[in-house]
């Protein structure tokens, strides 16, 4: 898997559940892509500053 | 044709002014929100958002990160003018794309429930919300985590 695709799947993971290989695949490509895992963890906090917007 | 993210922002209509923002969060909070994406999907053609061309311009040939994500503190959430930042970057979305992140995001509709209301596929929704947070954390990479 390329970044260009962890990082879609990263989203769409966000809004409804994966398949189990495309996660399988995706837990792979964080395990060894820093800027990915970044990533993931950006729009997770995004979404937690969103909640807290008044 | 062919916009890049930064094109697509610019060009795009956006929320006039914060204080903007804050009337419509209100409208949207009081169950406005259905009238208003209602009314901006006649203004929006949906053909050039369902494209991930201005995405794809993130990533080089090889599918790399042009400029990889970098480490966000969480602190930020504790700060009063990282959520002036974030609206700010919330009015350069395109109108719609705000309201179906903000529909997600905010309010914490599911896609089904999003995809009704709009009348489009969930392939389309996830684009626009995948859309939206690129753009946001590009936006506050730039005026916010990068410029401190």
């Amino acid at each position: 898997m390329e970044c260009r695709e962890a990082a879609r799947l990263i989203s769409q993971g966000m809004d409804a559940p994966l398949p189990w290989w495309q996660r399988a695949a995706l837990r792979f490509h964080l395990a060894i892509c820093d800027a990915c895992t970044n990533f993931s963890r950006q729009v997770r906090l995004l979404r937690e500053a969103i909640r807290r917007l008044a | 044709m062919q916009e890049t993210l930064v094109a697509a922002l610019a060009a795009q209509k956006s929320f006039a002014g914060r204080s903007q923002l804050r009337t419509w969060l209100t409208g949207i909070l009081k169950h406005k929100i259905v009238d208003s994406i209602r009314r901006s999907s006649k203004e929006e053609p949906l053909e050039s958002e369902a494209s991930l061309e201005d995405l794809d311009a993130l990533f080089d040939a090889t599918g790399h990160w042009r400029e990889p994500p970098q480490p966000w503190p969480e602190q930020a959430l504790e700060t009063k003018d990282f959520f002036k930042v974030l609206e700010d970057c919330l009015t350069r979305l395109p109108a719609r794309t705000a309201q179906v992140f903000l529909m997600r995001e905010h309010l914490g509709a599911e896609t089904k429930e999003i995809c009704k209301e709009l009348g489009v596929t969930s392939t389309h929704a996830w684009v626009l919300l995948y859309r939206a947070r690129q753009a946001l954390r590009e936006c506050l990479q730039m005026n916010w985590f990068g410029a401190r």
